[in-house]
């Protein structure tokens, strides 16, 4: 049957065709929808998970696989680096059942920290990787990465990057095979890993890369068309913004599609660059087919001219799209670059349209409140990975500090330790807290730090779109799971301070801050409110337009969504407000006000 | 080979309208290639999401200076969307502007209808879908989405008919909310 799937599902869906038995894996876009689609799409048998972190993930999926069991564990590229401890382990010790490592980049970067480039990560393990051009290859060639891994026994990685993941296209989907048990864990040496064992194993991973360049250098997704004497390599979804520009171009040249960028098809390589003058290297995040090649040209000696991010050719940073495609064509090809596309320069002024925080995101007030708390008083207030990281846009203007998931905790610890005075506050969401924020707390404790320590449990990780979390009570499967209380948790870790209150209650969330603030030690309080996306809507807010003076104070203070003035007096958009009640906390003068006032 | 773009603000059903016309399209044996804005930029952001029709488009994303059509849920969207748009392209617009976070707090705010007038004067054939009558006709401004497909499908440029389109309608929408979408569907199709 043919279905219109998301690059995710696709993966997912070819993962299903190729008997997946495991799956885990920590939310992070662009890649959560993958795991998402499995756990949907589960024909009964597969056991699925939302691990706390990628380190946890990549483990059960490493267990699952010495079983016998095919195995894929998801992340994003950042949440490779969490995992990279067991990575750079297992890549020695080897797998039974095919493991595929899900990692999607991120080039732009459009929704992470950084432009990581996972292929590195492959190269540094010493394991495959696959780099799939769309959804339709990708669905089709996660299933040949599960034969590779099999094969050579070894988990291999399939890196996908967002316009991969979020791209859609209709695929024809077939039959899923009929589940097979595992064989179980059957005891040897080999699961041990020892300096003796790892010596061995190493001679055998520089053997098997010479091995893996060979085969790669027949596989089908990596090829070479056209003649010339100039040549154009690229890979993942650089080669369909190449592509559909080179079908316009009455050029000769040969292209050199790259799906296994490590072990690098150096055969397949040296027939592409046979012949060549000149080669434009047109690749997303760093240079790593433009690297090969040129170290093959140094190792054949041969003579070519590079075009590509070492010389500038190509932008070193961001996304690449048809138009830059367009641009290096030409000039490679020594044209002028035609611009038809037309200019709009006279346009009226756009309006700015960055995200926000939701209309009703209990954030919103648990930030507002430590604002007030602390107001006129010093202090560094260090954010983390979340929706709440969106409270740094005025007018909340309260994130000092971000980094990557859990360091918030952390780098308060560190500007307390070289500080001049101020109150160190760190924000946590709830599934950041179980995905490493702990660790930082039971540092704090043990290291006798002065910290404050704000969780903001919504009871979801709602930033990636709702994914369980160990706080919930339920699972990605729907079965109902212990709920693991971050309550007693802190508690039994033993702090100076601990409460727990509802954030929109502004009075009382005040007071918990200034108490807080008056204790040593590490405080910690948790800001308990449902992410709005997830509740049904509360009550709603009216206006006694009336009173309003057009102060302004609630849109000033709070930039809530569903605030907007017209004619002089507040407004309220009741297609987006849910009734949180924060705007009637703030008004001087009772204008605005829950229905049932 | 058929481009679309569709842009608009987080949360008002891009995506939906975007798997409407991929949907309509598939039934008639295309192949369909889609990309949505999903993360970060979802809250109240401008999101924008891309439809090819036919084999012979490659990549996923819409080249700029390509779009046959923009079905824009704000005007101002739809202005910022403009480079997509081919020559003779077609724009299909909202009416309604949504004011930013950031235009309220600086006291600054736009107004839509110097942006439609702007559509007017640099597009040829550039349709408005009146939202009030949706709001009045509908009981909602929900389905504004399914209007912009239907003055789209009206227009002919997608090569995707207005019957076509109530068919998908059928499957892709709850049998409560059918009627309702089949009126904005007519509204959309009268804008032309």
């Amino acid at each position: 049957m043919r279905e219109l799937l998301m690059g995710n599902e696709a993966i997912a869906m070819g993962a299903l065709m190729a008997g997946v038995q495991v799956v885990s894996g920590y939310p992070g876009t662009p890649s959560t929808e993958v795991l998402e689609t499995v756990a949907k799409r589960n024909p009964g048998e597969i056991y699925v998970e939302w691990s706390i972190n990628e380190k946890a993930a990549l483990e059960v999926a490493a267990g699952a696989s010495y079983s016998g069991a095919r195995t894929m564990v998801t992340m994003k590229q950042v949440g490779l680096n969490v995992a990279s401890d067991p990575l750079m382990c297992v890549n020695y010790i080897g797998v039974k059942g095919g493991m595929v490592i899900l990692v999607c980049d991120d080039p732009g970067p459009i929704s992470s920290q950084t432009e990581q480039d996972t292929r590195h990560f492959a190269k540094y393990a010493k394991i495959p990787v696959f780099d799939p051009v769309d959804a339709r290859e990708a669905y089709e060639m996660i299933q040949t990465a599960f034969e590779y891994s099999e094969k050579y026994e070894t988990p291999v990685i399939f890196r996908s990057t967002t316009r991969v993941s979020h791209s859609c296209a209709s695929i024809e989907v077939g039959t899923f095979p009929v589940h097979k048990q595992p064989e179980g864990f059957i005891k040897h040496k080999k699961w041990v890993i020892f300096p003796k064992l790892s010596y061995q194993n190493k001679l055998k991973l520089e053997q098997r890369e010479e091995v893996l360049a060979k085969d790669f250098s027949e596989l089908s997704y990596n090829q070479v068309t056209g003649e010339g004497k100039v040549g154009i390599a690229c890979g993942g979804v650089s080669y369909t913004y190449i592509k559909e520009e080179l079908n316009k171009t009455e050029e000769n040249y040969k292209l050199f599609k790259v799906a296994t960028p490590f072990p690098f098809p150096e055969r397949l390589a040296e027939q592409f660059l046979e012949g060549l003058e000149k080669v434009l290297v047109f690749e997303e995040l760093d240079p790593v087919i433009e690297d090969a090649l040129i170290y093959l040209c140094g190792k054949k000696q041969l003579t070519i001219e590079f075009f590509g991010k070492r010389n500038g050719f190509v932008p070193n940073a961001g996304e690449l799209s048809t138009l830059i495609a367009s641009q290096c064509i030409s000039k490679f090809f020594g044209k002028d670059y035609e611009n038809k596309v037309a200019s709009f320069a006279d346009a009226p002024k756009l309006p700015i349209r960055p995200p926000v925080l939701c209309a009703g995101c209990p954030h919103r007030a648990s930030i507002y409140a430590v604002k007030q708390a602390m107001k006129g008083k010093k202090a560094v207030f260090c954010g983390d990975i979340g929706c709440y990281t969106l409270g740094n846009a005025a007018p909340l203007d309260m994130v000092d500090t971000c980094l990557c998931m859990g360091a918030g905790i952390t780098i308060a610890q560190g500007i307390e330790r070289a500080g001049n005075g101020s109150t160190n506050i760190a924000f946590i969401g709830d599934s950041t807290f179980f995905h490493t924020g702990i660790v930082g707390l039971i540092n704090a404790v043990y290291n006798k730090t002065d910290e404050m320590i704000v969780i903001l449990d919504n009871s979801t990780t709602a930033m990636t779109g709702h994914q369980t979390n160990p706080g919930i009570g339920k699972t990605v499967m729907g079965e109902v799971a212990p709920v693991v209380s971050i309550k007693k948790l802190v508690e039994a870790i033993g702090v100076s301070y601990l409460k727990e209150v509802d954030p929109l209650d502004q009075k009382e969330a005040v007071k918990a801050v200034q108490e807080a603030q008056a204790v040593d030690g590490v405080r910690v309080i948790i800001f308990k409110s449902p992410c709005i996306a997830i509740t049904k809507k509360r009550e709603e807010m009216s206006v006694c337009t009336g009173k309003c003076t057009g102060c302004k104070k609630c849109i000033r203070e709070l930039g809530c969504p569903a605030l907007f003035m017209q004619d002089g007096t507040i407004q309220i958009d009741k297609s987006v407000c849910t009734g949180c009640g924060l705007c009637s906390q703030v008004c001087p003068f009772g204008v605005l006000k829950k229905e049932e006032d | 080979m058929i481009n679309c773009v569709l842009c608009g603000v987080g949360g008002q059903g891009t995506v939906l309208a975007s798997r409407i016309l991929a949907a309509a399209a598939m039934k008639k044996g295309e192949f369909v290639q889609t990309a949505e804005t999903i993360g970060m930029a979802q809250r109240g952001g401008c999101v924008v999401s891309h439809v090819r029709i036919g084999e012979d488009a490659v990549a996923s994303l819409v080249p700029l200076g390509s779009a046959d059509v923009i079905i824009a849920f704000e005007p101002s969207e739809a202005v910022r969307a403009l480079p997509y748009l081919k020559q003779d392209g077609i724009v299909v617009t909202s009416d309604r502007a949504i004011q930013p976070v950031t235009v309220s707090l600086s006291g600054e705010s736009y107004e839509g209808e110097e942006m439609l007038s702007y559509l007017k004067e640099k597009v040829a054939h550039c349709y408005v879908i009146d939202t009030e009558r949706i709001i009045e006709e509908c009981g909602s401004i929900k389905p504004l989405n399914v209007a912009l497909v239907g003055a789209v499908a009206k227009s002919g440029a997608i090569g995707i008919s207005v019957d076509e389109v109530e068919e998908i309608l059928k499957d892709k929408v709850k049998p409560a909310f059918l009627e309702m979408n089949k009126k904005a569907l007519m509204i959309g199709g009268e804008a032309l």
